[in-house]
């Protein structure tokens, strides 16, 4: 961008804290996933508020906030987790925007709700498009920041804004989507493997968040294994019962190697390999799973593809209303 | 003495060892300088070091090795000076 603002200078960089936008999609067939922001519609919410594009590039951290200082002025607005920023010290209000002046240091208190908040600066953040988008992918160190989550001491650049931010503006409560322990899931097209009673279980059980889980895949444990069905290995697939030919993996789909820890993929997601699928997460509750804390207990709930459709539905209209009261 | 409770910074699974089978960084009654390591916590398969800020005398731990943590949680209480 020609007009750029002076850059937020990044004092302490936080857990993995990464530049996301809405993603790249078009390359998962060749094993680049679409990353992007893991709550997708916070991130539209944030640019939103700062009167950018739903789509530019803020920042997404993780746990722990990072602490920044602006060495120019800007309008800022926080969203997702609820991780409440701080101003100079002063605690800034979530969901809403905020003017910071040249020289002022964002900083965070203590993870309350959630697991990643999005920090949106008018204007977006200026790193380079790589193939199409400004999205960090750390593991094929590709895109945002270098390829990789952000350090102490970078730089990061600002573009010009694209209309005067709103001042003030917040989402009203009612529109600010918060992390709920229940993923809908559309069972198939490998929960053949496993038996009736098994599949009945995984559905019916508590599963916590693992801490592993990552922007590649959500580990769960604490649920019951799962019993397979006997068979002989089908040529090319391992003899390990949870093994399948290797197949396409889904965003969203819940692998369950040796059938114990389920693993859904999400925004970095692999995009195939060797593991039976009991399902699919539903595109309507991929935004949930990125809020989800370790160690926090949830469930699995069993849906048909016209309840899928429908939570689609009910998904675009919410997002609906979020644009047209931050219009 | 003024007693003040340290929180943990972010959620995660704590150890009180750098790996399983060694000595805890800091036991009960332990001298605390700043930059100290007090403990690890774990999580998206990092492990981030918990390092006082203050320098005091580490009178009690709140959690036990490898239980699970949220973030804002107390960890240990300091007594300072």
């Amino acid at each position: 961008m020609a007009d750029a603002r002076p850059p937020l200078e990044i004092a302490k960089p936080g857990l993995a804290t990464t530049v996301q936008d809405l993603g790249r999609p078009g390359y998962y067939h060749l094993g680049i996933p679409l990353s992007g922001a893991m709550d997708r519609e916070a991130l539209v919410a944030a640019n939103l508020l700062v009167g950018n594009h739903e789509g530019d590039a803020a920042l997404e951290a993780v746990f722990l906030g990072p602490e920044i200082r602006f060495a120019g002025d800007a309008t800022v607005a926080v969203t997702g987790a609820d991780l409440p920023p701080r101003l100079d010290g002063a605690e800034q209000p979530g969901w809403a925007a905020f003017p910071v002046r040249a020289g002022q240091v964002l900083s965070f208190g203590y993870l309350k709700a959630g697991a990643r908040a999005y920090i949106a600066v008018a204007g977006g953040l200026d790193v380079p498009v790589v193939l199409g988008s400004r999205s960090t992918y750390a593991l094929g160190a590709l895109g945002g920041h270098e390829g990789r989550a952000l350090r102490a001491g970078d730089r990061i650049g600002v573009g010009a804004p694209r209309r005067p931010p709103p001042a003030g503006a917040a989402l009203p409560d009612a529109l600010r989507r918060r992390a709920e322990p229940v993923l809908r899931v559309l069972p198939g097209l490998y929960d053949h493997r496993v038996t009736a009673e098994a599949r009945e279980r995984f559905f019916a059980d508590t599963w916590k968040v693992a801490p592993e889980a990552d922007r590649i895949g959500y580990r769960f444990r604490g649920g019951r294994p799962l019993d397979f069905v006997p068979r002989e290995p089908p040529f090319g697939a391992g003899s390990d019962p949870s093994n399948i030919v290797d197949s396409g993996y889904p965003y969203g789909s819940v692998q369950v190697p040796g059938g114990t820890e389920p693993i859904v993929l999400h925004r970095d997601a692999v995009s195939g390999g060797g593991y039976f699928m009991i399902g699919t997460v539903i595109a309507a509750d991929m935004d949930l799973i990125g809020q989800l804390q370790p160690h926090q207990p949830m469930r699995f709930a069993r849906v048909d593809m016209a309840q899928a459709l429908a939570a689609r539905r009910e998904s675009a209209e919410r997002l609906a209303r979020v644009r047209a009261a931050l219009a | 003495m003024a007693l003040k409770t340290v929180h943990a910074p972010l959620p995660g699974t704590f150890y009180r060892s750098p790996t399983p089978g060694e000595p805890p960084f800091k036991a009960e009654n332990d001298a605390v300088a700043v930059g100290d390591t007090v403990g690890l916590i774990e999580v998206m398969k990092t492990f981030t070091p918990v390092t006082a800020e203050e320098a005091g005398i580490l009178k009690a731990f709140h959690v036990g090795n490898e239980d699970a943590v949220m973030a804002g949680q107390p960890l240990y209480d300091l007594e300072e000076g």
